[in-house]
Formats: C-alpha cells, sequence, structure tokens
C-alpha cells in the first residue's frame, strides 16, 4: 500500500525450504512458497498436509527446524517472536473464531487498532477521535455497526467470524493469513465473506486456507495444493483440480 | 453500574470504620454502640484481609494468575514493619539491649545483620514494605511469564515460593526471629500501640488503604491496559498474535498486586502485634483465594466482601465449634464452586467488573485453538 513505486516487485512473502519436524514427524518437508504484493493465495490439502503449521511458523509459533521466512525486502520471521511479527503487519484469524468475549464488539477492535502496545501507553491511553473513526469504519466494513455495543460472545458464529476479520483489517497488516474463514458458515455467510476477503485484497496480501472448494473456486484466485509438507501443484482452480497428482491425493484413498 | 456499587464499598468501608472508631473513642464502655478494643484489633485485622484478597482478584480474576502464594508477599510487607517495629523497641526489650532486637541478644548475636540497617527509619522501612514484595514478585514473575508459565503449573511455583519461604523463615540464623518471629511492640511513630487511640488509627489506616487499593485496582481493569489483561486471561496466544506481549503485562499487574499485599501485611502486622513464619503457610494463601471465590472472582469488591465475610464466619467458629472451621471452609469453597461460581456478588442483578467467559472454559479455549505444541500444559517447558 504504501510502498514506493519500485518495490512494487518485490516479494512480500518468501518461504525457502521451510521444515518442520514433531517427534519424527515432518509436518513440513522442505516448503517452498512465493507471494507477491498484493496477492490472494488459496491454499488446500488434504488434514495433515501442513497447512496450519505453515501458518504456525509464519506467525513465529513455531520455529522451522531449516529453511528461512522472509517477509518484505529481508526481514527473517524465524528469528521474531509472535508479537514482533504482528509488530511488523502480519495478521491471523484462526480456524475457531477468537474473538475476547466478555469484551464488548467496539472493546474488540479497539484492542487490535495498531497502536502502541506497551503497558505503559495502555494504562493511561485514552479513546482518541481517529481511533473512534478507524473503528466505525471497520464495523461498517463488517457489518457491525448495529453491534457495537453487544458482548462478542454473544454474537453468532458469522458475526464473530466477521467480528475476526475486522480486528485483523484494524490491526492494518500488509499480509493477512486466515484460516478456514467459512467453516460453519451459512451459504449467504459464505458468500458474504468471500466479498469481504476481496475488498480486503485490495489493499493487502492474503493467504486463505480452505477446505471449501466452492468457496476457493468463487473467490477466484491462485491456488497452491500442500500435500504431506509440500507443495503438490500450483496454479488456477481449473488448473490444479484437473492436475492428476491432485486428483490421486484427494480422491485416490 | 459497577460504579456504583465501589462507591457503596467506600461508602461501607470507610463510613464504618468511622462509626467504629467513634463506637470506641467517644461512647462509654457501657453503651450499646461502644465498640471495644477487641472489636477494633478484628475489623483492623479484616481489613488487611481484604487488601490482601483485592491483591489476589487483581491477578486471578483479571489476569488469570491463580496465585497460591499470595500470602508471602503480605508476609513479606509484615515483616519488613515487623522489623520497624523491633527497632522502635529499643532498649525497652527484656535485655535492654539499646541496637540488637531481644532474640538477637539471646542468640549470642554481638552485632545488627547489614539487612536490619536503616530499619530504625520510618520512612526506609514504609520503603522496604512496598519495595521488597515488589521485587520478588519481578523477579519471581520476569522468569515465570517469560517462560510462558501459566495455569496449574503457575499456582503449583507460587505455592512453592510461599513454602520455600516459610521454611526459610523458620531458620534463626536468618535473622528474622526464626520460628518465634517478632513481637513484644512497643509503639510506631512514637505512638504507643497499646493505646486505643491508636489502635483506632491504624484500624482507619487499614480502612483508607484499603479504599485506595480499591480505586487504583478499580482504575487499572477498567483502562486500556486492562481489557488486554482480561484478553490475556483468556486467551493470551490470540493477544500475542494482535501484537501484545503477556508476559509484561502480567508482570506489571503481579508486580502491582504483590506491592498491594506488602502493603496489607505491614497494616496487619502493628494491629496483631506479632509476625511469625507461619503467615507464610500454604494454607494463609489459599484461604486467600477462598476469600475471592466466595465473594465473586473479578468483581473487586467481591473479594473484598468474601474476606469480610468468610473471616466474620472463622472469628465465630473457631471460638464456637473450634474442630469444625476447616471442614466449615473446604464444604465452603465447594459449594460456591458448585452453586455459585460467580461468587456473592453473582447474586447481585447487575453486571460484574469484568465477566469471565461463560463457555467454553478458558483452559479448553486456549488448548484447543492451539497447535501440536501449544497445549495448555505443554507451554511449560517452553
Amino acid at each position: 500500500m504504501s510502498h514506493p513505486i519500485g518495490a512494487v516487485s518485490e516479494t512480500l512473502l518468501y518461504l525457502n525450504g521451510v521444515t518442520v519436524s514433531f517427534d519424527g514427524f515432518r509436518a513440513l518437508n522442505s516448503l517452498s512458497l512465493v507471494l507477491e504484493p498484493g496477492e490472494m493465495r488459496a491454499i488446500i490439502g488434504p488434514n495433515g498436509a501442513g497447512k496450519t503449521t505453515m501458518m504456525d511458523v509464519i506467525t513465529g509459533k513455531t520455529r522451522p527446524d531449516e529453511g528461512s521466512v522472509v517477509f518484505g525486502a529481508d526481514t527473517d520471521l524465524t528469528k521474531l517472536d509472535e508479537p514482533a511479527i504482528a509488530a511488523l503487519g502480519i495478521g491471523r484469524k484462526f480456524q475457531k473464531p477468537t474473538v475476547f468475549e466478555p469484551h464488548t464488539v467496539w472493546d474488540n477492535l479497539l484492542l487490535a487498532l495498531a497502536g502502541d502496545r506497551r503497558p505503559r501507553f495502555t494504562l493511561l491511553a485514552r479513546e482518541t477521535p481517529s481511533e473512534r473513526r478507524r473503528i466505525e469504519e471497520i464495523l461498517a466494513t463488517i457489518r457491525l455497526t448495529e453491534q457495537r455495543h453487544r458482548r462478542a460472545g454473544d454474537l453468532s458464529h458469522g458475526q464473530k467470524q466477521w467480528l475476526e476479520i475486522g480486528m485483523l483489517l484494524a490491526q492494518q497488516p500488509q499480509l493477512l493469513l486466515v484460516d478456514e474463514p467459512v467453516a460453519g458458515m451459512t451459504d449467504a455467510e459464505t458468500a458474504q465473506t468471500a466479498e469481504l476477503l476481496r475488498e480486503i485484497n485490495r489493499t493487502r496480501g492474503v493467504v486463505v486456507v480452505e477446505h471449501d472448494m466452492h468457496f476457493v473456486r468463487a473467490l477466484g484466485v491462485k491456488v497452491t495444493v500442500l500435500h504431506e509438507g509440500s507443495v503438490l501443484s500450483e496454479g488456477s482452480i481449473d488448473h490444479v483440480s484437473a492436475d492428476p497428482k491432485v486428483v490421486e491425493v484427494y480422491l485416490g484413498r | 453500574m459497577s460504579a456504583r456499587i465501589t462507591c457503596i464499598a467506600l461508602v461501607l468501608v470507610l463510613g464504618g470504620a468511622l462509626l467504629l472508631a467513634l463506637g470506641n473513642l467517644a461512647t462509654a464502655e457501657q453503651s450499646a454502640l461502644h465498640a471495644s478494643p477487641y472489636v477494633i484489633s478484628l475489623a483492623g485485622k479484616y481489613l488487611c484481609y481484604a487488601i490482601l484478597a483485592l491483591a489476589v482478584d487483581l491477578v486471578w480474576g483479571f489476569a488469570g494468575i491463580l496465585s497460591l502464594g499470595h500470602a508471602a508477599f503480605f508476609a513479606l510487607g509484615g515483616y519488613a514493619m515487623g522489623m520497624y517495629l523491633m527497632r522502635e523497641i529499643g532498649a525497652r526489650g527484656v535485655y535492654g539491649n539499646p541496637v540488637l532486637p531481644d532474640f538477637m541478644v539471646f542468640l549470642n548475636w554481638k552485632t545488627l545483620p547489614w539487612y536490619w540497617h536503616g530499619f530504625n527509619i520510618p520512612g526506609f522501612a514504609l520503603l522496604m514494605v512496598v519495595l521488597v514484595p515488589g521485587v520478588l514478585a519481578l523477579v519471581f514473575g520476569y522468569l515465570a511469564f517469560r517462560s510462558r508459565v501459566t495455569g496449574v503449573y503457575l499456582s503449583i511455583i507460587t505455592q512453592a515460593l510461599t513454602y520455600a519461604l516459610l521454611l526459610a523463615f523458620f531458620r534463626n540464623d536468618m535473622g528474622f526471629g526464626g520460628n518465634n518471629g517478632m513481637t513484644d511492640f512497643k509503639d510506631m511513630f512514637g505512638l504507643p500501640l497499646q493505646l486505643d487511640r491508636t489502635r483506632d488509627v491504624l484500624m482507619l489506616a487499614s480502612a483508607v488503604a484499603l479504599s485506595l487499593c480499591l480505586l487504583l485496582a478499580r482504575f487499572v481493569v477498567h483502562s486500556r491496559f486492562g481489557k488486554v489483561l482480561i484478553a490475556v486471561r483468556d486467551s493470551e496466544s490470540r493477544t500475542r498474535f494482535l501484537g501484545y506481549r503477556p508476559e509484561n503485562y502480567k508482570l506489571v499487574v503481579f508486580v502491582l498486586s504483590a506491592v498491594m499485599a506488602g502493603i496489607g501485611g505491614a497494616l496487619y502486622v502493628p494491629q496483631v502485634g506479632i509476625i511469625n513464619p507461619s503467615e507464610f503457610a500454604p494454607a494463609n494463601s489459599i484461604e486467600a483465594v477462598i476469600w475471592v471465590a466466595v465473594g465473586g472472582r473479578g468483581t473487586l469488591v467481591g473479594a473484598v466482601l468474601g474476606a469480610v465475610l468468610v473471616n466474620l464466619g472463622k472469628t465465630y467458629f473457631t471460638g464456637a465449634l473450634p474442630e469444625l472451621w476447616l471442614f466449615a471452609l473446604g464444604a465452603l469453597f465447594v459449594l460456591v464452586t458448585l452453586f455459585l461460581p460467580r461468587g456473592i456478588m453473582g447474586l447481585l442483578p447487575v453486571r460484574a467488573e469484568m465477566p469471565l467467559p461463560r463457555a467454553p472454559a478458558p483452559a479448553q479455549a486456549a488448548a484447543s485453538e492451539a497447535g501440536p505444541e501449544g497445549v495448555a500444559g505443554a507451554d511449560f517447558g517452553r
């Protein structure tokens, strides 16, 4: 978004030969992946393909045994922890909506707003008009303006998913990692979510992990198929679904 | 709404203390309104316990840190005050030594240990009352929170902390009076502790300290800091992915809470007239947790209420049916957990300061969102 023109051609995220083992089980096996700035990418793959582990590695929850993860020009994410990576501008949405249930919708967004995260600031912080404006904007985007004063715990499942996406927007990330955003949603909610993700993608990179092939097709973006911790196939949804290797993994069991 | 409850609590605490002090000083002994010195010292004691309960609620109710060793900070504040009171005795002790407290003369010590220096100065002693528990909490919390020790593991090491201090303070060569602790205090800031008026002032001071702690705690939990704290309590890893460092938030509130507990202990010692290692007993810390659970975890005012009510019960039971008290306390805890998960405050028809999440329980939520190595308990090793 605020990149100088010359930097546009740089990659946003570059995973190079990333390997992660848990007790001998290779969750990621020399995985390599390149994401361009402003790109939306769908990641699919059967259970245990390493989708969530990949997210864990990018966000600093898990350290890879081998390989590097480079964000932007030259930031090595494997050296940083979760808050530092979040501060760099990488947001993550979990599979299960995790909003702060006792807080109101408004407060959830307030906590997510980009800004000083240190205790000495938050102890004395007061809501500023610009913060209020940002929150109003996000509320409109995620269609929760009416619910702003409700406890997040009282929202419906779909509303919680949107609130969480709203919290990610409030963080103003350059890259958004979204884990199964439409799991458990109604068809109408799924369609609205696809629209929301496309809207978000106008200004930032998005990685969507999803099982729902209809949803992936509706997004209409480049697809990466993971299998046993590495890339099996990559390309448009029509290309990968015609790929014999993919057919075998998905149907050959 | 919760503001109104806090106001009511403040009026009750300050007004009640004032009435008791007046009842003690301004009425004749035969009068029905007369408050005996016994009642005054009892009230003072309860107020100090309430400060401890408030400290426990601040970390347990709002940051999810179930400290089973908070009485250690209370006792350390108490010891710091006890050391001042010992030095204040001066040459009036049994052995008449102008510098060494009686127990040191008895142990044949010739000079004052280095860490006893300065405690003859009231200002220095008061500084230590907040500094010693604060620094211990800072070091302990830094190590524990940075290593991401949470849940039951953290509770166990807080328990170990207070137990270790108990054993250490039992030793005569630690220089804190060993088994007997410190007692026979004469006066404080020049006021004889035996005088009714001094005891009234101490009780009133406890009420004021409790009120200030309550206001401070309320300010903290209602600030943006407090909102982050609750986020940490309910979903620590989610907070981390938002860019917050939960360990720093926990550390700040843990130190603040330890300082509060220390102040409570320092006010407690001159009113009960003794401090000994039994104050470090793990059971004391657990009792403080029960006060909070009974009053209502995460409500602040509930902690104060719980401390006062449970201790009223304790005073009655240990007098009337001493052998039944521990059973009653145990039963109370079980019953409250089963039938009043939000404590007494949960019975009020208003919202708590910060309601706990309904379902799923925080521990389950944390476990289910975590990856292969992120199950709540597995965070221990990192």
